[in-house]
């Protein structure tokens, strides 16, 4: 019986995974297979049919072991099972590709082959105890809710929730002490000279959870999508470049300034689209987003158009530099000087502000106005009818999330200290609303671990160079098909009478602004 | 029998609702009086959620005048107010046809939304409120305070920290009702408050209704179509029908109007009494 | 006068290019009420596709005009089989498993998959600009003589009539598909309620597919065109040419195909009257803007139905 089961599986198997290989192959042979290069008198083609093959193969063969074995099992597979394969066979493909590209690139005709260094061992090795480490860290979380799920029943999902609730409790603390931590940490354990790269890596990673958190307050909580976010990011950017360059204003005169004027662009762009409702709004702003960066290009005059504006200011803690001078940080401090110092200091800087982004975000969910937000992004109509100016609602939600990427903007120009239109593309908005959307709609956690598991792992295969934006897409598919609603989807009430718990994310509304 | 003439609480004068081609309110006038429970019933299509909507702004009015007057002395015309100034200023609250409560959030917080605006004001814009002082954190006290009330009331108390969405379906029609009446309205609009409910819910939901009307300072308006909760609780008895008024008095006055049975029979007035015959009225 | 006749023709034909496109997203907006974000990269597979075909087989314009006639087409129908393929599989994987979940999913999905086809064209066939040889050229002289007395010549390319033809046709025989045709009706029937139309036996997943196959064939023609139009392409393209599409189709009001079609040929008469008369930098902006106007101000588009708010 068993044997006649498994063989019409087997069967069932290799035919779905048949078709999903010629699918591949209809779809890859001329993309993939056949290359145009440019040549002498036009284009060219330069035919690959080995990473056709290639392609095909691993699809049909992946295709296959999810057939066989997470997809319909013959015995039931616990979630945990299911998730540790997931994790295992994603960090195997990367694995995979990493050797494809180096050592056999000569073959699938991607890049040129070479030989295996010392280096790349480590590199494997590395690649090895993350998957093993994320597979270890998935069987503890899916075990612990699965433990407390089971006696319950119907409230199993809830009851999940609520075994990830003393998690909830200790891990942003954790997090945060982790956070200031990490500089000494890093230094103690690289020196300042190879600790600088991480540190700069740290520096992005919070500087998008700043960004996900202000935009949190637009999506996840007022249910308002916003797909042209960059533009505020723009505004703080410019706002303190220009001002610097024609009044030589410094940074911390213009962290408000920038601040109080993307929120006023907040409400410029915000007031003619709030009657709009979901992926209307979400084009209008995509446009609005658009026009900020196309003016910034060709305003040449103003803006210095495509060459961008450069020698912005660096920070100043209480006006000292932080420079090899004489009243320079590292002389009054009687250090020796260091570029590192700097590094510390903006890491401090961004983490100061992001944490003030997550203070004021926390405070204004339990006051009205953030109750306001949540009801408008549950049910609009009622909220009128108890009341609520709803445009202002709207607009104070839209200026308090641009204020916070206006902030974040001032802050990446003084890092950078060189800023042009070209860092403000659509594709900056689409990651961080990936990112919020990914962590987990409202909830501040989530955005965190979206934030480091998106940025900081896009940045850490930066050795994948042409990979990386290729796998960032698909990660983006996949982790959404897997968990629609995002990493954590746990509302937790703004108030209790006796008690408050998590609300499970069915319940939950995601507004039609 | 014209008790609500002598002080009315809403004023509905020559009120006239086109949508297009279409007369879904065709120049009706009313009053409803103060501290009464008023019902608003008709066939379907009658045109009474239209009238709600224009009463609390959803719909502005073609034509028409309606009139608020507070028992401070204080009048609102509603036909010129947007809708959440209607709630916020005009006192004027209601419920829907289909239960919009906000479902991913607690019953608690149902009623923490409904009385937004003095707490907005308690927090001065939120600025008072992101440091905690202690005027903001008095009038959010209170505003608890104000909503175990009504959860008492309702009968909720020990679901607060539910979502709202967790309810049964009678627990969300009153606690649709209970978070109107956290706003402090002068009139409460219920859209059909008594559908779906079983007898025993119909009979607390009576009960309810018929509190709010002895203890608190609120005139009710609801539309109906269960004959029993309306011909038991309420004082004055409005019958649309097309669009237009058919009938209005006491409960007793239209339970015998020719009209009114002609409209819910379906028959022209001149056969009514054939009808009745044929059925042994 | 025969520079604004140069433009109009210019217009039009850019028109016709967004027209196409626009088409994709109408349908997809109007029976599963999302914005099909991959739809721009759709669009941009198709001309690469076309593009390596052209290149494989070596059309040039020196071939005889019947052959390249011929080649071309038969280019055409197979870049819209394998296009089409790739609307299936984007539909298939990344929106197909979030049916009925939440609605930003699907909106990050479509991120998403734009986000990998870009960089997997960008991959498998470098950043670097396509150029081809312009393979039909010659045409009508309107106006102006032959030029050699310093007057505007006005011409009417053998090119753009051919886009304009193909576009005129393939809308024709659309409309008629969506009206005449079962399928046309199971399409409706889900654009109406789509728990209703699986009652009665509509298989709604395979009319989902189909329209995602519909809009990438479509989108496989206006990326053909765009090649023999430009004579270059890059993996990007797909981003720009989608938005204003996007644009076009809810100019015209989304989910109407007569719709999307005339908001085509009014974003592409706008886009070239504001280069040919304003400034070529801002004519994004103009794009933009009009956007961003007509939705807040004309929501349901010049051909759409309004939107009625239940309370």
């Amino acid at each position: 019986m068993s044997d006649l089961v498994s063989e019409s599986r087997l069967k069932a198997s290799f035919k779905d995974s048949g078709i999903a290989a010629l699918i591949t192959l209809a779809l890859s042979f001329m993309l993939i297979g056949m290359r145009t290069e440019i040549s002498i008198g036009g284009l060219a083609v330069d035919y690959r049919w080995a990473a056709v093959a290639i392609t095909v193969v691993v699809v049909f063969a992946g295709r296959m072991l999810l057939n066989m074995y997470v997809w319909r099992p013959e015995t039931p597979r616990t979630v945990t099972f299911r998730t540790v394969l997931l994790g295992l066979s994603i960090l195997a493909a990367l694995v995979i590709f990493y050797l494809v590209d180096r050592f056999l690139g000569a073959v699938a005709g991607l890049s040129p082959a070479r030989a295996i260094e010392s280096n790349d061992w480590l590199w494997i090795l590395l690649l090895l105890a993350l998957a093993v480490v994320a597979a270890i860290v998935a069987t503890a979380l899916l075990g612990l809710a699965e433990k407390r799920a089971a006696p319950t029943g119907p409230g199993a999902a809830a009851s999940i929730k609520a075994g990830l609730a003393p998690l909830g409790k200790w891990l942003p603390l954790a997090l945060g002490l982790l956070a200031v931590a990490v500089p000494f940490i890093l230094i103690e354990w690289l020196g300042s000279r190879g600790s600088r790269q991480y540190l700069d890596l740290a520096i992005l990673v919070l500087t998008y959870i700043m960004l996900g958190w202000g935009l949190n307050i637009v999506v996840g909580l007022a249910g308002l999508l916003d797909l042209g976010y960059v533009a505020f990011y723009a505004v703080g950017a410019y706002s303190f470049a220009l001002l610097s360059q024609y009044f030589g204003l410094g940074f911390w005169m213009c962290l408000p300034l920038a601040g109080i004027l993307a929120a006023c662009w907040g409400m410029i762009l915000g007031y003619p689209v709030l009657r709009l409702r979901g992926d209307y709004l979400a084009i209008v702003t995509l446009a609005f987003g658009e026009i900020i960066r196309v003016i910034l290009l060709n305003w040449y005059d103003f803006t210095g158009g495509p060459d961008g504006i450069s020698g912005i200011p660096r920070p100043t803690l209480f006006g000292i530099e932080f420079d090899r001078g004489d009243d320079g940080f590292a002389a009054l401090f009687g250090l020796q000087y260091s570029s590192i110092h700097r590094i510390i200091f903006l890491y401090y800087v961004i983490l100061a502000m992001a944490l003030v982004t997550n203070f004021v975000t926390m405070r204004l969910r339990r006051l009205p106005v953030g109750r306001a937000w949540e009801a408008l992004r549950e049910d609009e109509i009622a909220c009128r009818s108890l009341g609520i100016n709803t445009t202002n609602t709207k607009l104070s939600a839209f200026a308090t999330g641009a204020m916070f990427g206006g902030f974040a903007g001032s802050f990446f120009a003084t890092r950078q200290g060189f800023i042009s239109p070209e860092s403000f593309t659509f594709i900056e908005s689409a990651v961080i609303l990936a990112i919020v959307v990914l962590g987990g709609l409202g909830s501040q956690i989530g955005v965190v671990i979206a934030a480091v598991v998106m940025i900081g792992g896009f940045e850490f295969f930066r050795d994948l160079q042409e990979y990386r934006m290729l796998v960032f897409g698909l990660l983006m598919v996949i982790i959404m098909v897997w968990k629609p609603r995002g990493l954590i989807s746990t509302r937790k009430p703004t108030i209790g009478l006796k008690r408050r718990t998590g609300i499970s994310a069915d319940m939950v509304q995601e507004g039609q602004g | 029998m014209t008790r609500w003439k002598e002080n009315p609480v809403l004023t509905v004068e020559h009120l006239t609702m086109r949508f297009g081609g279409l007369v879904a309110v065709d120049d009706l006038s009313f009053d409803i009086g103060r501290g009464d429970i008023t019902a608003l019933i008709g066939p379907n299509g009658a045109g009474k959620t239209t009238v709600f909507n224009c009463v609390t702004g959803f719909y502005k009015p073609t034509e028409g005048r309606l009139t608020v007057r507070h028992s401070s002395g204080d009048s609102y015309l509603l036909e010129r107010m947007p809708d959440f100034e209607i709630s916020r200023d005009a006192r004027v609250a209601r419920t829907f046809q289909n239960i919009r409560l906000f479902g991913g959030m607690t019953v608690l917080e149902n009623l923490m939304v409904a009385q937004h605006n003095p707490l907005m004001s308690a927090s001065a814009m939120s600025f008072a409120g992101i440091f905690g002082l202690g005027r903001f954190r008095r009038a959010e006290r209170r505003a608890v305070e104000h909503a175990s009330y009504w959860l008492d009331k309702i009968d909720l108390v020990e679901r607060a920290d539910d979502p709202a969405a967790d309810l049964p379906y009678g627990d969300q029609r009153r606690l649709e009702i209970a978070r109107a009446m956290c706003t402090g309205p002068q009139v409460l609009c219920l859209d059909e408050p008594a559908a779906g409910l079983n007898p025993r819910e119909s009979a607390e939901l009576n009960a309810l209704l018929m509190y709010i009307r002895k203890e608190h300072d609120t005139s009710v308006v609801l539309i109906e179509h269960d004959m029993s909760v309306v011909m038991e609780i309420s004082d004055h008895v409005i019958v649309l029908d097309y669009g237009e008024k058919i009938a209005d008095g006491t409960p007793d006055a239209v339970k015998s109007d020719p009209k009114v049975i002609a409209a819910y029979l379906g028959v022209a007035d001149e056969e009514v009494e054939l009808v009745e015959e044929e059925v042994g009225l | 006068m025969d520079y604004f006749l140069q433009q109009l023709i210019n217009g039009v034909t850019l028109g016709s290019i967004y027209g196409l496109i626009a088409i994709g997203y109408t349908m997809v907006y109007g029976i599963i009420g999302m914005i099909n974000f991959a739809h721009g990269d759709i669009f941009m597979v198709g001309s690469f596709l076309a593009l390596i075909m052209v290149v494989a087989f070596g059309v040039t314009a020196a071939m005889p005009l019947t052959l390249l006639i011929l080649v071309l087409l038969g280019i055409l129908v197979v870049a819209m089989v394998l296009t089409s393929v790739w609307g299936w599989t984007v539909e298939r994987l990344a929106y197909r498993p979030l049916r009925g979940s939440f609605r930003l999913a699907p909106l990050i999905t479509a991120i998403g998959m734009s986000i990998t086809l870009q960089n997997f064209v960008q991959l498998s066939q470098g950043a670097r600009n396509k150029p081809v040889q312009p393979l039909i050229s010659g045409g009508f002289t309107l106006m102006g003589g032959d030029g050699s007395d310093g007057s505007f010549v006005v011409q009417l390319s053998y090119l753009q009539i051919l886009i304009i033809v193909v576009t005129t046709v393939l809308m024709i025989g659309f409309t008629m598909l969506i009206n005449k045709t079962s399928l046309g009706r199971a399409q409706r029937a889900c654009e109406q309620d789509r728990k209703m139309a699986s009652l009665i036996g509509v298989n709604v997943d395979r009319t989902i597919s189909l329209t995602f196959v519909m809009g990438a064939a479509l989108a496989a023609v206006a990326g053909l065109m765009f090649l023999l139009y430009y004579g270059v392409i890059d993996f990007y393209i797909g981003f720009l040419a989608g938005v204003k599409a996007f644009t076009a189709a809810v100019l015209g009001g989304i989910g109407s195909l007569p719709g999307a079609m005339l908001g085509g040929l009014l974003i592409g008469l706008i886009e070239t009257f504001w280069s040919g008369y304003f400034s070529v930098e801002y004519k994004d902006v103009a794009a933009f803007s009009i956007l961003a106007i007509v939705l807040i101000f004309l929501p349901e588009g010049l051909l759409g139905k309004p939107e009625v708010e239940k309370v």
